[in-house]
C-alpha cells in the first residue's frame, strides 16, 4: 500500500494517524491549525479566571482558582506539544496568535465582572468544552486524542469546581444569588456559541468528519449541552435566559431560542468586549520575556561549548 | 518573515514513570533552554498530580526513530513468529497456573 | 470510556483522585497531635505561625500577580506552583494560629480581616517585583532563607510547626533551585540579562538584613525549643547566595554588618506600603460582602 492508501485505511479501521504517518496536505494544515487554536484558547483563556485569583474571597477559592488556571497554561503546553509533532513550531504558533493570524475562542472575549463568573465559566464554559473535546479523545491524530484525553479528565475538575462555587453561593446572601443569575445571563448564549456555526453554514465540518478529526457536527454537541444544563440550571436554582426554552417531547430534546449570530460574528472579528485586552496581554508578556528567553538560550550555550 | 519565527528553546521528549515496576512512558514534549529546565519543567507539566516517580527528557533531535516507510522490514519478519506468543500453545484448562 | 454522555465518559476510571482537585492526598496533619507544649505562651505559639504564616502568604500574592505574565509557560507553570505550595503552606499556618488563638478565628479570618498593622510578615515578602530578574533575585533570597529555616523547623517540640516545616523542606527546596537556576542563566546570560539579574540582586539586599535580626517571640520559642532563631540562618544562607552568586557572574552579596532593625520590622507591623496594596487587592472582595458563602 502507498501513503495514502494507508491513511485511508488507518482512518477505516477507526485507527489513530501518528506523527510520521504519510498524510494528506490538507489533514496536515486543518489539524495544526486546530490544534494550535485551541492551545491559543486555554492560554487566553486563563486571563479572564486569572484576574481573580488575587482576589478570591477565601483561601482555598484561590488554592482551587490558581491550580485551575495553572491547569489552562498546562492544557495550552500538551496542545502546542501535539501541534509540533506535526512539524509547527510552537514559536511561530504564538507569533501567529499574538499577530491575530490565527484565533482563539470567542468566549474568552467576554469580561469577567464579578466572582460568580468563575463559577459560571467552570459550569457552562468548561461544561461545552467538555462537551466539544470528549468527542476528540477519539480524533484520528493520536498526540491530539492522547492530549485530550488527559485534559478532559483535568476539565471534570474545574467543571465541578464552578458548580460547586455556584452552589455555595446560592447558599449566600441574595446579593450572592442575583451575581450567579447575572453571571449565567451573561454567559448562557455566548456558551452556546461555543459549538461554532450551524451545521448548514459550517464549511470545514464536513471533510473534518471524513477524515474523523471531528466526530460529532456541532449542533449535535449544542443540543447536547443545553440537555445537561437544564437540569443542572434547576437544581442550581438559576434561569436560564432564553424565554424560548422548554421540553419538546416529539424530539426528545429541548429546544431553545435564535442565537445571535451577528454578535458571534462581530466578536470572531474582532471587535468583541475584550480581545484586543487579551491579545495585548498575551503579546506583552511574550515580549517581556523575549530577553529571558534569549538570556537562557545564550547560558545553554555557553555552558554546551565549556563542555567540549 | 513572520514564517520564520522559530522558538528560542529546543523541544524535549518528556517519558514518566508512573510508579515503580513499570516503564517510563512517552508522555508528550515542552521547550526548555537545557537538560535541567527540561527535568523542571517536566515535572511541574506532567506530574503535577503526582502521576509520576521518575523522569526522562531527552532532546527532540537527538531521537532517531524507524520511520513509517521502514515499517515492513522492521516489523513484519516479526509477524509470523507466532510461536513467540504465549498463546501459541494450546494447554488443556485443567492445568492450572500457566 | 462511553462517549455517548460526555460526563459520564469522564466517570468511567478508577482512578478519581488523581484528577480531582483536593481529594486523594494525605492531609499533611493526620494524626498530629495539637496540644500545645508545655511551658509554651500560647500567645506566642498564635503571633510566631502568624509570622511564618504570613511570610508566605504574602510572598504567594506576589507571585499570583505574575500569573499570564511569565515569559514563557513552562514558567507559568512552575511560578504557580510555587505560589500553591506557600499558600498551603500559609493555610496551615494561619489555621495553626487560629486554633491555638481560640478566638473562632479561622484561616480566612486571619487571611482576610487583619489590616496590614496586624500582620507579621517580614517586609521582604511584599516586594513588587518590576521584571522577572527582580522576581527570581526576591524568590532566591526568600527561598534560601525559607528552607533553612523550615529545615530546622522540622525538629520543633511543636509537632504542628514540625510538620509543617517537615512538609515544606520538600517544596521550597525546589523554589529555592528553580530561582537559582534562574538567577545563574540570567546573570550568566547576555549582556542585557547582567545587568537586569545585577540590579534586581542590588535591590533585594537592603531588606535581606531584617530576615536574620530576631524578635523577642522568637528568641522566646527558639530557646522553648519550639521556634528558630532567625540569626542561626545566616551561614547557611549567606553560602547559597555566595555560591549562585559566583555562578551567576553576579558580585558576590555584601558582607552585611550586624542587623539592625531601627524599630521598623515586619514582625512588630510595621510594614511599607507595599502591603496596604496587597491586602486591599486581596481582602476587597470578602470584605465587601460580609457573611458571604463561598
Amino acid at each position: 500500500m502507498n501513503g495514502e492508501q494507508v491513511f485511508e485505511d488507518t482512518l477505516a479501521k477507526d485507527q489513530r494517524v501518528e506523527p510520521r504517518d504519510w498524510m494528506p496536505d490538507g489533514y496536515r494544515k486543518t489539524m495544526i491549525r486546530q490544534i494550535a487554536q485551541h492551545a491559543h484558547s486555554e492560554i487566553i483563556g486563563m486571563q479572564p479566571e486569572g484576574a481573580w485569583i488575587t482576589r478570591a474571597p477565601t483561601l482555598r477559592r484561590k488554592a482551587i482558582l490558581l491550580a485551575k488556571v495553572q491547569d489552562e497554561a498546562g492544557h495550552g503546553l500538551y496542545l502546542y506539544s501535539a501541534a509540533e509533532t506535526l512539524g509547527a513550531d510552537r514559536g511561530d504558533l504564538t507569533r501567529r496568535l499574538i499577530e491575530g493570524r490565527q484565533k482563539y475562542s470567542s468566549i474568552f472575549n467576554y469580561p469577567t465582572l464579578t466572582f460568580a463568573d468563575v463559577g459560571v465559566i467552570g459550569w457552562l464554559v468548561d461544561g461545552a468544552a467538555i462537551c466539544n473535546q470528549v468527542p476528540l479523545c477519539r480524533s484520528s491524530f493520536g498526540p491530539y486524542a492522547r492530549a485530550m484525553i488527559r485534559i478532559c479528565k483535568e476539565e471534570s475538575f474545574h467543571q465541578r469546581q464552578g458548580y460547586e462555587l455556584l452552589m455555595t453561593m446560592m447558599s449566600g446572601t441574595a446579593a450572592q444569588r442575583a451575581m450567579v443569575q447575572d453571571a449565567t445571563d451573561r454567559w448562557w448564549w455566548p456558551s452556546l456559541m461555543m459549538f461554532g456555526p450551524p451545521d448548514a453554514e459550517s464549511p470545514n465540518s464536513a471533510q473534518s468528519m471524513a477524515w474523523k478529526i471531528k466526530r460529532h457536527s456541532n449542533d449535535e454537541l449544542r443540543q447536547r449541552f443545553v440537555d445537561m444544563s437544564v437540569p443542572q440550571a434547576e437544581a442550581l436554582g438559576v434561569t436560564l435566559p432564553d424565554p424560548a426554552l422548554r421540553w419538546n417531547a416529539d424530539r426528545g430534546h429541548h429546544d431553545f431560542g435564535e442565537i445571535d449570530w451577528a454578535e458571534f460574528k462581530k466578536v470572531i472579528a474582532g471587535s468583541g468586549p475584550m480581545n484586543q485586552e487579551r491579545l495585548a496581554h498575551r503579546r506583552r508578556a511574550d515580549e517581556d520575556g523575549a530577553w529571558v528567553r534569549e538570556a537562557a538560550a545564550a547560558h545553554a550555550a555557553k555552558r554546551s561549548g565549556a563542555q567540549r | 518573515m513572520s514564517d520564520e519565527i522559530k522558538h528560542e528553546w529546543p523541544l524535549f521528549e518528556v517519558f514518566v514513570r508512573a510508579k515503580r515496576g513499570l516503564n517510563h512512558v512517552h508522555v508528550g514534549s515542552l521547550r526548555a533552554a537545557d537538560h535541567e529546565m527540561a527535568l523542571h519543567h517536566a515535572r511541574d507539566l506532567y506530574t503535577r498530580r503526582n502521576e509520576g516517580v521518575s523522569i526522562w527528557v531527552v532532546r527532540s533531535d537527538d531521537v532517531v526513530s524507524s520511520g513509517p516507510g521502514d515499517k515492513d522490514a522492521f516489523f513484519a519478519p516479526s509477524g509470523d513468529k507466532a510461536y513467540r506468543h504465549p498463546t501459541y500453545y494450546a494447554i488443556p484448562d485443567s492445568v492450572p497456573h500457566i | 470510556m462511553s462517549f455517548d454522555d460526555a460526563y459520564d465518559a469522564l466517570t468511567d476510571h478508577d482512578d478519581d483522585t488523581r484528577w480531582a482537585y483536593g481529594t486523594g492526598f494525605a492531609d499533611p496533619l493526620a494524626g498530629v497531635p495539637t496540644a500545645v507544649p508545655d511551658g509554651v505562651d500560647p500567645a506566642d505559639l498564635v503571633a510566631y505561625s502568624l509570622m511564618l504564616g504570613d511570610d508566605a502568604l504574602v510572598m504567594s500574592h506576589r507571585l499570583q500577580q505574575w500569573v499570564t505574565r511569565a515569559p514563557e509557560l513552562e514558567d507559568e507553570m512552575a511560578i504557580a506552583n510555587i505560589g500553591l505550595d506557600l499558600l498551603g503552606q500559609a493555610r496551615l499556618l494561619l489555621s495553626r494560629a487560629g486554633e491555638v488563638e481560640g478566638a473562632g478565628r479561622g484561616e480566612d479570618a486571619l487571611a482576610y480581616l487583619r489590616d496590614p498593622a496586624g500582620f507579621r510578615n517580614v517586609r521582604l515578602a511584599e516586594l513588587a517585583a518590576e521584571d522577572f530578574a527582580h522576581l527570581v533575585a526576591h524568590l532566591l533570597v526568600f527561598a534560601t532563607w525559607r528552607l533553612a529555616l523550615l529545615d530546622r523547623l522540622s525538629a520543633s517540640r511543636d509537632p504542628v510547626l514540625a510538620a509543617i516545616g517537615a512538609k515544606g523542606v520538600k517544596e521550597v527546596t525546589y523554589h529555592r533551585e528553580y530561582a537559582a537556576g534562574w538567577v545563574v542563566r540570567l546573570g550568566d546570560g547576555t549582556e542585557v540579562s547582567h545587568a537586569r539579574m545585577r540590579a534586581a540582586a542590588e535591590a533585594i539586599e537592603p531588606l535581606a538584613g531584617e530576615l536574620f535580626a530576631p524578635h523577642e517571640i522568637e528568641l522566646r520559642l527558639a530557646a522553648a525549643g519550639v521556634a528558630v532563631d532567625p540569626a542561626t540562618l545566616r551561614p547557611e544562607f549567606d553560602d547559597v547566595l555566595t555560591q549562585v552568586h559566583q555562578l551567576a557572574t553576579l558580585p558576590p552579596p555584601p558582607a552585611r554588618d550586624a542587623v539592625t532593625t531601627s524599630g521598623a520590622s515586619g514582625r512588630d507591623g510595621i510594614h511599607g506600603p507595599e502591603l496596604a496594596e496587597i491586602l486591599a487587592e486581596m481582602q476587597e472582595l470578602a470584605r465587601a460582602i460580609p457573611g458571604g458563602a463561598w
